[in-house]
């Protein structure tokens, strides 16, 4: 016998569960919102917001107090300072330092006379302000695009109400990821942006193989009631989206644990929005063609 | 597609050979001679955040080129203005880059109109305000004149900046213009960060120009600088005891000759004290101001000002012909090393401002990789055993496909010299994820397939064919979000971008293509009634 993790001829019944499903998103958006709004708004990374990241090792141990005793009356006296693995440190500012030798006399400097030579500067990331308002226009325009270029492809492809469907599930997963980066208080930044639009890639993934499998059924059997079409689909593809989610967060997962410091804020959302645009694709994306039907009647029924 | 199975197993064969081709200066550093001429010679390439390095975008203030043409424009017009007997007063660079003046003579604006049209095209009068008797006008530079002379900004800057980097020595450096001022400049495995900014963004403007001492210092100091002068200072160091303090000059604001008359610019270390200071030679029309200026200021003393600091200001014993003079200071050999670069490649036309920079030291690079390796290595082996548990002598099949998923992506970034990033080994790793999926889309479906009581032959079609339509959906729409990061994105985003598309597509030839052959390989030779699925 084969390994099977779901049984076939299993039948859940997801279309009569949609309304506590609603319900279940909605409520997880509204906590995202509430973090958001708790914590004065998303926390943006320099990417966006502008300002400098100076990553440094020490050769011996140091405690943040110390470097933030190194680095006072300096422009980086109020920059957080954050401990990122053995003896490594990520100090944050707002201050962007365009003129090439500010970075020297507000860092090297302070910290030589502090720590001798011991001490290494492994990473510098310094944005401007101008620089950092183009991310944050582009960021918008990227993930409205790909809402749009997939809506668009789905609509081709299949109908519009399934678009629409697809593109609801689309939506919701944003939101839950960037409520889940509130609720952890992570940064938002480039490589988050990058996992909105990942997530938007994989979740439709998943909502496209339903689909097809629903107008495959629809096919066969042009009778049948569009409720009971859509359970059976998403029942008879459930083991290859659970089969195909679990491979991928199996990646994941690897990256988040050994990926290192510098990645696992990505992994996480990533890690995060697998999980949810999984759940999407059956509880969101599928059961809410029942509801666009009711506004725009199945043309594949009269097929 | 191809029904024959040898033609496919042809295609095969040859894809992965064209793979190998591309990866062998990747995984065999010395390859002997005979073989080398034969073979690609580069490796995969690593972004910044694997080898280590520099980016940075720079915006040229443009504007600021506008404005010093503006102030050399009217100091000349003045005197064509003088020339012409045109009566006039407060001529001067206004706010804007423009100029304002007062003619103070009815008759004046048609000399003035005149004077414009003949020898300054570039100029236009913007406004003119009658005041009693006199006329207060304003003169802009015509706009697409300005819109020009910005672009010319530009690429000279981008040339500057290109000389300056090529001298310093940094292998592969980019350098490529972005938007309307801005440069990008990726500078891989450079050791001294700080350095390397101060050289590129270094205005490098060298003028010379005469002290005046005909002026008391100290009276300008205290506010009443006499017209046609300005206060510049220069540092001196206290030898003995090392601290740094700065000295006034009054120097006369018009500028001799400035470093665009250099021919070159050398290290020298001086006989004496073994100090380095950098020897600079003019061109043959510099060579001749020089004897000139030197000839008509003798006695006087000569400044030399590198972007509005003082470095040195000799007196001028005699006339200086040969035209060679030298920059002393307190350099150091680098510094002295940079300063001749700079001269030589020249000035900036216009001040740069760093809007982004990302530097990763090496040492971190080496740990990204590191911790990039092992976290693909370990997805990986996850997946192709749970491939393999569940799915037994099939999920072998799709285990096969996976390995050569990897080893294609690799091949095809080592082909297209497209660099290797951090995100981009995520976008690997998540590629392997998604490209198992259209395997278990296959699997699955040859398993309902074989419920429903087909021969193992009809269900492996069936299931093929089913799931095509299918997987190349997910692929498509995949690719699209994928397309429209690349777009958005910068640097190492776009890593994660290009390696997910090339994931994709190569994933839609593994995963279908490769996958089939060997099933049908195996079904047809070895006549195999039950499959291992």
């Amino acid at each position: 016998m084969s390994m099977e993790l779901i049984k076939p001829g299993i039948n859940i019944d997801f279309v009569g569960k949609m309304k506590y499903a609603m319900i279940f998103s909605a409520v997880l958006i509204l906590i995202g919102i509430g973090s958001i709004i708790f914590h004065g708004g998303l926390n943006p990374g320099i990417d966006f917001a502008g300002g400098s990241i100076i990553q440094v090792k020490f050769s011996k141990n140091i405690s943040a107090d110390q470097i933030r005793t190194a680095l006072k009356s300096t422009k980086l006296e109020n920059s957080t300072i954050q401990q990122f693995g053995a003896n490594e440190f990520l100090i944050r500012t707002s201050e962007s330092f365009s003129d090439p030798k500010m970075l020297e006399v507000n860092v090297g400097q302070p910290l030589s006379a502090a720590f001798n030579k011991e001490y290494e500067i492994r990473r510098v990331e310094v944005v401007g302000s101008k620089v950092g308002a183009d991310f944050t226009r582009k960021a918008i325009i990227a993930v409205i695009l790909s809402w749009l270029a997939i809506l668009i492809y789905v609509t081709w492809r299949f109908e519009l109400r399934y678009a629409l469907g697809g593109i609801l599930a689309l939506v919701h997963d944003t939101l839950i990821v960037i409520g889940a980066v509130s609720i952890m208080n992570m940064e938002f930044t480039i490589s988050i942006v990058a996992v909105l639009i990942f997530v938007i890639g994989f979740s439709i993934n998943d909502t496209i193989v339903t689909l097809d499998r629903i107008r495959e059924i629809v096919k066969r059997n042009p009778k049948q009631k569009l409720s009971e079409v859509i359970n059976l689909a998403i029942n008879e593809t459930l083991s290859r989206t659970i089969l195909t989610s679990l491979t991928v967060f199996l990646t994941l997962l690897a990256l988040y644990i050994f990926g290192g410091a510098v990645i696992r804020d990505f992994a996480f959302a990533m890690l995060v929005g697998t999980v949810f645009g999984t759940y999407s694709t059956v509880y969101i994306a599928c059961t809410s063609v029942l509801l666009f039907e009711k506004l725009q009647p199945s043309k594949m029924k009269r097929k | 597609m191809f029904k024959s199975l040898k033609i496919r197993i042809a295609i095969t064969a040859v894809v992965c050979l064209a793979a190998f081709y591309f990866l062998i200066p990747t995984f065999i550093s010395n390859i002997p001679s005979p073989w080398s001429q034969y073979l690609p010679k580069e490796k995969i390439h690593l972004g910044l955040d694997l080898q280590g390095g520099m980016h940075l975008v720079l915006e040229i203030d443009t504007d600021k080129a506008l404005e010093a043409m503006v102030e050399r424009t009217s100091n000349n017009l003045k005197e064509s203005l003088m020339e012409n007997k045109v009566r006039f007063r407060n001529l001067e660079k206004a706010k804007g880059a423009t100029i304002s003046m007062e003619l103070t003579d009815a008759a004046g604006k048609t000399v003035l109109e005149k004077v414009l049209k003949n020898d300054y095209p570039d100029l236009e009068i913007a406004s003119t305000t009658t005041r009693d008797g006199g006329q207060l006008i304003t003169l802009r530079i015509n706009a697409k004149r300005a819109v020009d002379l910005k672009k010319l900004t530009v690429e000279h800057s981008l040339e500057t900046i290109r000389n300056r980097v090529d001298q310093f020595g940094v292998a592969e450096p980019e350098i490529i213009p972005e938007g309307d001022n801005r440069i990008l400049i990726q500078l891989p495995g450079i050791k001294d960060p700080e350095r390397a900014k101060n050289l590129i963004g270094k205005t490098a403007l060298l003028e010379f120009k005469i002290v005046d001492e005909e002026n008391s210092l100290d009276e300008a100091l205290r506010g009443n600088i006499p017209e046609g002068d300005i206060i510049a200072y220069g540092t001196r160091e206290d030898k003995s005891s090392g601290q740094k303090g700065q000295v006034p000059y009054l120097l006369k604001n018009k500028t001799l000759l400035t470093g665009a008359s250099l021919e070159t610019a050398k290290v020298q270390i001086s006989d004496r004290f073994g100090e380095p200071h950098v020897s600079i030679k003019f061109n043959s029309q510099g060579a001749a101001d020089f004897d000139r200026i030197t000839n008509e200021n003798v006695r006087k003393r000569l400044a030399i000002v590198l972007d509005g600091v003082v470095h040195s200001a000799p007196v001028i014993q005699e006339r200086i012909s040969g035209g060679q003079a030298q920059i002393t200071g307190n350099f150091t050999m680098d510094e002295s090393r940079d300063l001749a670069i700079v001269l030589r490649a020249g000035a900036l036309p216009a001040p740069v401002n760093i809007l982004e920079e990302r530097t990763v030291g090496p040492s971190l690079g080496n740990d990204s990789i590191r911790q990039g390796i092992l976290a693909t290595i370990i997805g990986s082996l996850l997946v192709f055993l749970f491939m393999l548990v569940y799915y037994r002598l099939s999920g072998v099949v799709a285990d096969i496909a996976l390995a050569m998923n990897i080893f294609l992506i690799l091949a095809v970034l080592a082909a297209f010299q497209a660099s290797l990033t951090l995100p981009g080994i995520a976008g690997m790793l998540l590629t392997i994820g998604v490209a198992v999926d259209a395997n278990i889309l296959i699997f699955e479906r040859i398993r309902e397939e074989l419920r429903t009581g087909k021969t193992a032959r009809l269900a492996l079609d069936t299931g093929y064919d089913r799931a095509l339509i299918t997987i190349i959906d997910t692929h498509v729409s995949g690719i699209l979000a994928a397309i429209v990061l690349m777009f958005f994105g910068t640097g190492p985003i776009k890593g994660f971008a290009v390696t997910t598309i090339i994931g994709l597509c190569v994933s839609l030839f593994t995963a279908i293509f490769i996958t089939r052959v060997i099933f049908d390989y195996f079904t047809r030779n070895y006549n195999i009634k039950k499959l291992s699925i």
